[in-house]
């Protein structure tokens, strides 16, 4: 089947004036029809770039620089921006970071809401429309539609505005949503009620979801494959199951050291991955993990590695993965368990 | 609501008494009085003038004498210009002073609201460039040289309109234009900085995302929360060109509130000073009340309790 998304080689730059930052410098990723696609990475791994990209919501300093972005066939970077008009909120639509900022303060919540229908269906009257929106926050569990149609975004809590953010966002039905961060600033039990809802709503519409995030337990409750992203570029690209259960990139290693498990032994400490994201004005022009990896060799920092095919549906980015890389200090030549090894190797 | 406003009104009777006594005391420590003067009177007859106006009595009850005149909307006699009252004055030059700055603060808001939302529009183009260009010379260049040089032009060069006096439309163009300068260039600036911060915030990027157009995004959903600030200095704008500019009025020979004022400061003429001044500071704490009742019909996050 024809993936929904397609996104081939695309570069996006920041022209600032320390020089141009290569923030997305060459991701490919597909995203299938009713898939969760995780995107995964920290501050300034090109993540939510990205995501940017797909809607060229970037601020006017922004370029694509190259690369295609195809949705349903059509490649969205040659769009013009009354068609780019036409897919944001009614095809693509976005669910942001920051629930208590991603809503205009001085417009009741129900009509920024029926602004999004309204601007993608002229033919519908308000009643119509009003009747859409309570409909919508009914099926996103906002208590009493009717009464808090006219309230202000002031007047709810956060939980409760990402509440209407995803009302918002599925007004028209999109084929694709793209989630930035949409718990991040959410505590847990709301997260949790959040990633629920997303789950519903997938299952419901068949709606594909690209979910962006640094927290990989969040990952491990809802997406059907990850891709990890460093540097600006595609570091592994596997299954849910395979990240967790069969890692093939140090970085990814990484993250997972760094996520608390409930059994977890007290007395370990978390791994936090040493150093920070390199300085992309000047990206590196080799792997651009190898300064923090702990696996790093001669190669690492002299070239870029390939995506190496390491299983059906799992690519990644190491040149441990190579058949000429040596045993010694390679944590993907003893049977699977890499993560524990990592772990030991820094006690 | 009911209460805050009570409150608020019981402050701004407190703060008029206080600006009173103030003004009554910084007066009466200046060197002089009213009846001082370069001719030489004898001094029985500034003692019979001082008694007719009670000005001999002393400085406490002088001044709890005037504020009871004022309790009964009485502003006292004017000491320079026998048989005329402050009263009269105030009556006869403000509706004067308030005409002029009524026009001045419509075309400010016609010339600065726009300029500004250009400039933030445009940021970093020529375009913006210019708007910040001019309005950077109304902010540092001063009403008197920009009146004279207007006069200079249109009056004297091209004869297109008179120099002063404003009996007909003509006349109010040029003082118009050198009173609301600084207005227009200080509210395009604030204007344009405030629609640029607002076009940043997370909730623009909603609104881009949702597929609005431009248009729709700038009037629709970043204007209302960029006016905030304008109008937070609308009020006290307002209270300034309304009750006159001394130095243009003087310019233009306009008979307003302005002039008043200072002339009544150096003739000593105490009434008309106390007069003029708790007018001034009256209007001023009225437009600063109506501007915080807008705020609340603007923005639902202010509630006064």
């Amino acid at each position: 089947m024809e993936p929904i998304l397609k996104i081939e080689n695309l570069k996006t730059s920041f022209m600032t004036s320390n020089g141009e930052v290569q923030a997305v410098r060459g991701v490919s990723f597909t995203v299938e029809k009713g898939e969760i696609v995780g995107l995964v990475g920290e501050s300034g791994s090109g993540k939510s770039v990205t995501s940017m990209s797909i809607l060229k919501l970037l601020a006017d300093t922004a370029r694509i620089k190259e690369g295609k972005i195809l949705f349903e066939g059509e490649d969205l970077t040659q769009y013009s921006r009354a068609q780019m008009r036409k897919i944001r909120g009614g095809k693509i639509s976005m669910i942001f970071q920051d629930p208590m900022s991603s809503l205009n303060p001085l417009i009741p919540v129900g009509k920024q809401v029926a602004e999004m229908i309204r601007e993608h269906h002229r033919e519908k009257s308000k009643e119509e429309i009003k009747k859409e929106v309570l409909e919508l926050f009914a099926r996103v569990r906002i208590p009493e539609p009717e009464k808090r149609y006219r309230s202000f975004p002031h007047e709810f809590s956060g939980g409760m505005r990402q509440r209407v953010m995803i009302a918002m966002a599925l007004a028209n039905r999109p084929d694709l949503l793209i989630a930035d961060e949409p718990t991040t600033a959410l505590d847990v039990t709301i997260q949790d009620q959040i990633l629920k809802q997303l789950r519903e709503l997938k299952k419901e519409y068949g709606t594909s979801i690209i979910f962006i995030t640094h927290d990989l337990g969040v990952v491990a409750e809802l997406c059907d494959r990850v891709v990890v992203l460093y540097g600006g570029l595609v570091m592994e690209e596997a299954t849910i199951y395979d990240i967790f259960e069969n890692p093939k990139h140090p970085y990814t290693l990484g993250l997972l050291a760094s996520i608390p498990a409930l059994d977890q032994d007290k007395s370990r400490r978390l791994k936090p991955i040493p150093g920070s994201p390199p300085d992309m004005t000047k990206p590196p022009q080799g792997c651009p993990f190898a300064p923090r990896c702990p696996y790093a060799r001669v190669v690492c920092g002299r070239e870029l590695p390939e995506m190496t095919e390491v299983a059906e549906d799992h690519r990644s980015r190491c040149w441990l993965l190579s058949p000429d890389a040596p045993d010694e200090n390679n944590p993907f030549r003893k049977n699977g368990r890499a993560g524990e090894e990592r772990r030991e190797s820094h006690e | 609501m009911v209460r805050y406003f009570a409150k608020r009104i019981a402050t701004m009777v407190i703060a008029l008494f206080l600006i009173a006594l103030l003004t009554f005391v910084i007066m009466h420590s200046i060197p002089g009085g009213p009846f001082t003067s370069d001719r030489k009177v004898s001094p029985e007859v500034e003692a019979a003038l001082n008694a007719k106006y009670n000005l001999d009595a002393p400085l406490a009850e002088q001044f709890f004498d005037y504020i009871g005149g004022l309790l009964h909307g009485d502003f006292g006699p004017s000491y320079k210009y026998p048989g005329k009252s402050v009263n009269d004055f105030i009556y006869n030059g403000f509706p004067v002073s308030a005409k002029l700055g009524g026009i001045t603060i419509v075309f400010v808001l016609l010339a600065a609201i726009p300029m500004g939302v250009v400039a933030a529009v445009k940021n970093g183009k020529w375009v913006d460039m210019a708007v910040m260009a001019v309005a950077t010379i109304g902010v540092t260049i001063p009403s008197f040289i920009i009146a004279s040089l207007l006069i200079y032009v249109f009056s004297f060069r091209l004869n297109l309109l008179p120099t002063y006096g404003i009996d007909t439309w003509k006349g109010y163009i040029l003082p118009v234009i050198a009173l609301g300068g600084y207005s227009i260039s200080y509210m395009a600036r604030l204007m344009r900085s405030s629609l640029l911060e607002v076009m940043g915030q997370d909730y623009i990027r909603t609104a881009r995302a949702k597929g609005l157009s431009e248009v729709k995004v700038v009037f629709g959903h970043a204007m209302r929360n960029a006016l905030i600030p304008v109008i937070t200095v609308l009020g006290p704008t307002i209270a300034n060109l309304m009750t006159g500019s001394f130095v243009i009025e003087k310019i233009f020979a306009i008979p307003g509130l302005g002039g008043y004022l200072v002339n009544s400061v150096s003739q000593r003429d105490y009434t008309t000073i106390m007069g003029v001044t708790i007018f001034y500071a009256t209007f001023l704490m009225v437009m600063i009340f109506v501007v915080d009742i807008f705020y609340c019909l603007i923005d639902p996050r202010i509630k006064y309790e």
